[in-house]
């Protein structure tokens, strides 16, 4: 009885819901097996493009990432703990001073790039593909060009961050500036106020969390990109990691991950509690 | 009368109140924001000595920074524009196989990265493991792949490996890896217990809890986010090659060392366009992707 009821539901939902009880049309399945077996080809392929069939190479090689792992441990710093720590706070250097440096460019450029700011379209265009360019190529490539600049050093790098993040920034500003409300604007100008001064009382107010929180965001992860940015000679800790790979100090390499490790963690939870508080 | 005499200070007490209230408030806010001032100039003034700031050099510099720009520009006249193109372009069929190859490790590092996060990033959802242990350690392992740069891993890697995309593939997925399985696993956290319930119900084990209950409703969003992934990761595939491990990258590292300036900005645009038009195409995957689950 209950059995014929249940029977009767199922087919009841078969009629209502007739996709559920099939595996799709033909063309549907065909499809779907067509789009797996493509991608494993696609692997196939790329494997033996980029040489992962050589399978004694692969062993070796992890032969001795074993044998590399295994000189990591224990970590030891051989007395070179404070010249890590200086590299460390270099690093953090680079990245406060980056963020701020792309903070206060981004704020005229946002402003400027903004078509309720600035309505003339050419401008418009040539400004934001000028950003486009900025953020466009890699901070590493903006280190490798400033450090021809201004030398070898973290110099180097906090260009190398401000020039990128100016990119990014002032495209959020724009975005942010388009996206304000108006009311406050016409009550402001309805007092008689000129341009400037529109800006500064009902623009700059809505705006200025979103910078804020922007600015912080990208100082996070800022921190995260200038550990790297040493790798190609541009500073801060990533120098110090390459310099200690290129020596084979495997021990004090891993005391270097463990720091980036514990700053970027830190570097977390601390703009977490500060978003939390003010923002 | 008397009583108006009496009455007087205590109609003007909640004022006065009030008043010193707001001159206590405004006196903290005060002094909050002398502190931040203090702690901001402190780690400006900090930053500008460790990051060995040079104002000087910079302003010397700067000439050159312009000059590297206009070495990089290439001379193309308008009398013979197509020439001058190809000219500049004359290692195009070279470069175009190298780009390949980043976009080939790209897609497999990211391969290798869903595989490894789908792995584990069930195990690493709160709600789907009771075994603490295991939550623990999948955690782990996930939060050093993703807080670890991929260069980092790379400049190991390639000591290991040798010069060549295998370090490329396996850094960044060991990075992509970390990424997605955390976002994988709060995916999994926002899941709808009911269906998984039903099949344990049904006397299904763990994995099949798993591969009945949970996966058909979080593949759209893993899927979408992979797509993301892989986007990133083209970016960072032209980057590893900084450090010796192939792709488009290792060229660009050699040309910017030797100074052939105009090689440089061909391969950056290049590259500025491959990224774009990778982007542009994910975006639309991606809107499909999440689209199927609306429609069911």
């Amino acid at each position: 009885m209950t059995g014929l009821q249940l029977s009767a539901d199922i087919l009841g939902a078969a009629l209502i819901h007739p996709e559920a009880f099939h595996r799709g049309t033909p063309q549907k399945r065909l499809r779907f097996w067509s789009a797996w077996v493509g991608i494993f080809l696609f692997t196939i392929y790329c494997f033996y493009t980029l040489g992962f069939f050589d399978i004694s190479r692969l062993i070796s090689g992890f032969e001795k990432l074993f044998g590399v792992v295994s000189f990591m441990l224990p970590p030891k710093a051989h007395g070179r703990t404070w010249v890590f720590l200086h590299a460390l706070l270099e690093t953090l250097g680079m990245a406060f001073l980056g963020t701020l440096l792309a903070s206060l460019a981004s704020v005229p450029l946002g402003f400027l790039g903004a078509k309720n700011v600035v309505s003339n379209r050419l401008f418009h265009f040539t400004l934001r593909r000028f950003v486009d360019f900025l953020r466009g190529i890699d901070a590493l490539i903006w280190a490798l060009v400033w450090i021809n600049v201004v030398g070898l050093g973290p110099f180097a790098g906090i260009l190398a961050i401000a020039v990128t993040n100016t990119g990014e920034l002032s495209k959020l500003f724009s975005e942010a500036i388009e996206n304000v409300d108006h009311k406050p604007m016409e009550g402001v100008r309805s007092c008689g106020a000129n341009a400037v001064q529109t800006i500064r009382f009902a623009v700059l107010p809505q705006v200025f969390p979103v910078i804020l929180s922007n600015s912080l965001y990208y100082f996070e992860s800022n921190t995260r990109s200038a550990t790297i940015l040493g790798i190609v000679g541009a500073g801060g800790i990533g120098l110090q990691l390459a310099d200690r790979i290129r020596v084979m100090a495997w021990d004090q390499v891993s005391v270097l991950i463990i720091m980036i490790l514990i700053t970027v963690y830190g570097i977390d939870a601390l703009s977490n509690r500060v978003r939390q508080q003010f923002i | 009368m008397g009583i108006m005499d009496h009455k007087a200070p205590e109609a003007h007490q909640p004022f006065e109140d009030f008043r010193r209230e707001e001159a206590r408030i405004k006196r903290g806010k005060r002094r909050q924001n002398w502190t931040f001032t203090a702690l901001f100039a402190l780690a400006l003034i900090g930053s500008c000595i460790v990051g060995e700031v040079d104002i000087p050099e910079f302003v010397e510099g700067l000439p050159a920074f312009f000059n590297y720009f206009g070495e990089t520009m290439p001379d193309i006249r308008t009398e013979s524009a197509a020439g001058d193109i190809a000219d500049w372009y004359w290692g195009i069929d070279r470069w175009l196989v190298l780009l390949w190859d980043t976009v080939l490790i790209a897609f497999l590092a990211t391969l290798f990265g869903f595989v490894g996060a789908f792995v584990l990033c069930f195990p690493a959802a709160r709600n789907l493991n009771s075994n603490s242990w295991s939550y623990f350690i999948c955690r782990r392992i996930l939060e050093f792949g993703r807080s670890v740069p991929e260069l980092v891993f790379a400049l190991i890697f390639v000591f290991s490996f040798g010069i060549g995309p295998i370090p490329g593939v396996l850094a960044i997925a060991l990075h992509s890896c970390g990424a997605l399985g955390k976002l994988f696993s709060e995916i999994n956290e926002n899941v709808d217990l009911g269906p998984a319930d039903g099949v344990a119900a049904a006397g299904g084990n763990w994995f099949q809890k798993i591969a009945y209950g949970v996966v058909p409703q979080v593949f759209p969003n893993f899927m979408s986010y992979t797509l993301l992934r892989f986007e990133i990761n083209v970016r960072a595939a032209s980057v590893v090659g900084f450090v010796g491990a192939g792709g488009i990258g290792q060229e660009l590292m050699t040309v910017i060392r030797q100074f052939i300036y105009q090689d440089i900005s061909a391969i950056v645009l290049m590259l500025v366009l491959a990224v774009i038009l990778i982007d542009i195409s994910c975006e639309k995957l991606r809107h499909r992707a999440i689209g199927e689950v609306k429609t069911i």
